[in-house]
């Protein structure tokens, strides 16, 4: 919490327990999607350095399966197939990473001062979210891209838009829960301003919904990027994208897989490692909350 | 209550051993550490034994282990539970199934989760005794007369009730009578009475004690208060560490204790004084704390009405009451966190306003409160340092040194300054409770409202933590003590208020209501309370008892 007090590594009798991640790291479901993860991640940032050519350059006939010199041959256009792999990755991991972080940070803020102020306040909140809920995820996404146009901004926020409602939800859950302990309690009779409640008594002790809840929206935002990509509604060519990629060479998938199949496998690959990390965090928070060890 | 002589009873209940216990040993796992080990006892047709120990002393794990069942990731290793004819620790899963509720019944702590909500009683009374040779008359019938035995209506009105329609006390006399139905061999009681006032928990000591008796069922008492087991069992088994240390007859061992822990245990119990107080010496200077004709509620339920107190500096008030009197209600008021009051609420002359937020933060400052349960009541993310300089901060200002105001702090709570780093899940319940008190001196108050403070505690701990108020009100500090605790009442108090159904009853100097209290329901209160004495030597250092220790409290 502050220096001076964790370096002290004292002869604590009582070893704290292990916490969210330490737990969750114990799952041997968590050290795969980690890997998985990590391997995609690694792909994405590092690609755009050791890629053969530009994303832009053509070397080979469109859809020329074993040109020399691109490995994976070329795409609709000729460029070749592992450079574009190579660098569509970024724009994904960034798109969906801004969306879920906003969107995450926009529901902890709006379901802990619902969960919290109670009354008028979590009544005006919690029905404005309804109203968003019910709009479904990609059709809103399409609708207000196809009106507006699409641009990367609004890709941004209309994903975070729609992930709000469903994080706040679960915060708002996990607020009350904290609420009702007498910590909180503690810190009104003493007259804590409420914001500073907020922040010191409640953000801390909701922290294992709301990892759970990133790694789940993160990979949902990855599946709506990719989507939005694929039906023309994401980035625009002739930009590298994963998405897009698979769009673009759809036709051609019968004599020229590669430029399909690499960017599907690593979408699936990110999904199910973040779904299995997820998946982990959850167990471990559950653990935790329970109290039960093991 | 009890009466000593009917215990020594004929010779074939003296012989009818029900329940044997040979060296049983339960480890949990992956530690493999034994949660207890190698504990043999054995109990008698009719009679009970009282388990006692602290929490974490392996009680429940034994207790639910004689009916072969097991937490989570806990394992028996070794040992024998041999009940009537049968040896559970041997039998299959299924085999044990077919058994409980027959031969081994089992109550548990509390009765509202215990009891299904979504099923009628009669429904569950009759699931309880889950005997397929017997027809749907007879099932009623048997029901209906183990009703009538724990003193419950036994209509069909009553039948089709659900639990959430019983009182605290008919719920458990319920769940009494969901484990006698099947006319069991052992019952296992895992604290049946800690949620209920001394009056109802007297009538279900009462039926429990005549149930075992008139079935000739072997009945184990869990139970940390000592009080309540010297009262009911005929032998005491006490648990220190996942060992049993001392098992003997109640009566020997209350006046012979063989093992330190149980002695310790023992002294630990407050007595219940009702002579031999102080008279305070009257004062006439203006109170620091005057409440008049106040009256509290939730929306349009009144919970208070009319209540008048006052306490001193340097003075303890107890306000004493069971659950559902108010008086949490009434201690919160004072703290600011229930604002829904009405009437005068004077702190050192000027009014106090409704919400904390509302008071002056030196208000805010000189009231301070300590909450029931210290293992809600600390910030699990914060270290020990943080709980303290954050309201410190706040109320007082930043420190010139934060070091010396925690050091401090934790000296006046009678903690090592080192405990400073330690995070709350790194203590235990009376540590825990000592740092929410070193909280709440850090900013010198004057009046400290304590809520419960020591109900979720183990009874020794209990005991350290009073003197520790104690040494605190030597300092000048007033307090207003809430508990339901007559015994400890009577022993820290300097006057106490007696809280019924939202309105003081009784009211004086602790010396005086206790001796000759004027109010009815005072008079069944100390009636109800569950005590006994010592007689071993040493046994007068007992809390209570301290004519002497109050002189050495002064030098």
């Amino acid at each position: 919490m502050n220096a001076s007090s964790t370096n002290t590594v004292s002869e604590a009798p009582a070893r704290r327990r292990p916490g969210l991640f330490r737990t969750a790291w114990r799952f041997g479901r968590t050290k795969v999607g980690v890997v998985l993860t990590g391997l995609i991640v690694l792909i994405a940032v590092v690609g755009p350095f050791i890629a053969p050519y530009t994303p832009t350059e053509f070397v080979a006939r469109p859809f020329e399966a074993d040109a020399a010199g691109a490995m994976f041959g070329g795409d609709n256009r000729g460029r070749d197939v592992l450079t574009r792999f190579l660098w569509g990755g970024w724009t994904l991991l960034l798109l969906a990473g801004a969306a879920a972080g906003i969107g995450v940070a926009a529901g902890t803020v709006v379901g802990i001062v619902a969960g919290y102020r109670r009354g008028w306040v979590d009544d005006v909140l919690m029905r404005t979210n309804d109203v968003l809920l019910a709009f479904p995820q990609l059709i809103a996404a399409l609708l207000v891209m196809s009106i507006i146009g699409p641009k990367v901004w609004l890709i941004v926020a209309v994903i975070a838009v729609s992930h709000m409602p469903r994080v706040a939800r679960v915060i708002r859950e996990a607020t009350r829960k904290v609420i009702e302990q007498d910590y909180v309690k503690a810190a009104e009779a003493i007259g804590l301003p409420r914001w500073r409640i907020m922040v010191v008594e409640i953000l801390p002790n909701v922290t294992s919904p709301l990892l759970v809840e990133l790694g789940l929206r993160l990979t949902y935002s990855i599946g709506v990027v990719a989507v939005l990509g694929f039906l023309g509604m994401g980035l625009q060519p002739p930009t590298a994208d994963w998405g897009l990629m698979i769009n673009e060479n759809r036709q051609g998938m019968a004599v020229q897989p590669w430029a399909v199949a690499l960017p599907v496998t690593a979408i699936a690959i990110l999904t199910v490692g973040a779904n299995l990390i997820t998946d982990g965090l959850s167990r471990a928070a559950i653990g935790i909350d329970r109290g039960v060890e093991k | 209550m009890t009466e000593q002589t009917e215990k020594n009873t004929g010779p074939e209940t003296r012989n009818g051993v029900v329940l044997e216990v040979d060296g049983i040993t339960v480890i949990g796992r992956p530690s493999d550490v034994e949660i207890i080990s190698d504990v043999s006892l054995t109990v008698n047709r009719g009679e009970i034994l009282g388990l006692v120990g602290e929490s974490g002393s392996g009680k429940t794990t034994l207790g639910l282990s004689l009916l072969a069942h097991l937490k989570r990731a806990t394992e028996i290793v070794r040992g024998r539970v041999r009940v009537g004819e049968h040896d559970l620790a041997a039998l299959s899963e299924r085999q044990v199934r077919r058994l409980r509720g027959r031969a081994v019944a089992y109550i548990p702590q509390s009765p509202a989760s215990a009891l299904n909500p979504a099923l009628r009683l009669g429904v569950q009374l009759s699931e309880a005794l889950h005997d397929a040779s017997l027809g749907r008359d007879q099932v009623m019938e048997r029901v209906r007369e183990v009703l009538r035995e724990v003193a419950l209506p036994d209509d069909d009105a009553f039948l089709r009730r659900y639990p959430h329609q019983l009182s605290g006390g008919q719920q458990q006399r319920v769940a009494i009578a969901m484990a006698f139905v099947g006319r069991p061999d052992l019952i296992v009681m895992d604290e049946p009475t800690t949620g209920l006032d001394v009056t109802t928990q007297a009538h279900v000591l009462e039926t429990i004690r005549s149930m075992t008796r008139d079935y000739g069922t072997a009945g184990v008492y869990i139970s940390h208060d000592m009080a309540v087991v010297a009262d009911l069992a005929d032998d005491v088994a006490v648990m220190y560490r996942g060992e049993l240390v001392e098992h003997g007859r109640t009566t020997e061992v209350l006046s012979d204790p063989r093992h330190e822990y149980t002695r310790r245990l023992l002294m630990a119990v407050p007595l219940l004084r009702t002579s031999g107080h102080e008279e305070p010496e009257a004062r006439t200077d203006e109170p620091l704390l005057r409440i008049g004709d106040l009256s509290a509620g939730y929306g349009r339920t009144r919970v208070l009405e009319g209540i008048d107190l006052s306490v001193s500096a340097g003075e303890c008030v107890a306000l004493l009451g069971e659950s559902g009197s108010g008086k949490t209600t009434l201690s919160r008021s004072v703290a600011g966190l229930h604002h829904q009051f009405s009437g005068e609420m004077l702190f050192d002359g000027s009014p106090l306003a409704t919400s904390s937020y509302r008071r002056t933060a030196d208000q805010r400052r000189r009231i301070q409160y300590v909450f029931q349960n210290p293992y809600e009541a600390l910030n699990p993310r914060k270290r020990v340092r943080e709980q303290i300089l954050g309201p410190y901060r706040h109320l007082v200002g930043r420190p010139d040194s934060p070091d010396r105001v925690v050091a401090e702090a934790l000296e006046r709570a009678a903690l090592p300054a080192s405990y400073a780093d330690r995070f709350p899940e790194q203590l235990s319940g009376g540590e825990r409770q000592r740092v929410c008190i070193a909280r709440a001196v850090a900013t010198r108050p004057d009046l400290l409202v304590c809520d419960e403070i020591t109900s979720a505690l183990d009874v020794s701990v209990q005991a350290e933590i009073v003197k520790l108020l104690r040494s605190l009100q030597d300092e000048g500090m007033a307090l207003l003590f809430v508990t339901h605790n007559i015994a400890l009442v009577s022993n820290i108090a300097d006057r106490v208020a007696i809280l019924n159904k939202g309105e003081i009853v009784e009211y004086g100097p602790v010396g005086t209501v206790m001796s000759s209290p004027e109010h009815e329901y005072t008079r069944a209160l100390i009636a109800d309370t569950p005590d006994f004495e010592l007689s071993f030597p040493g046994a007068p250092e007992r809390l209570g008892m301290d004519a002497e220790s109050d002189e050495v409290r002064e030098v």
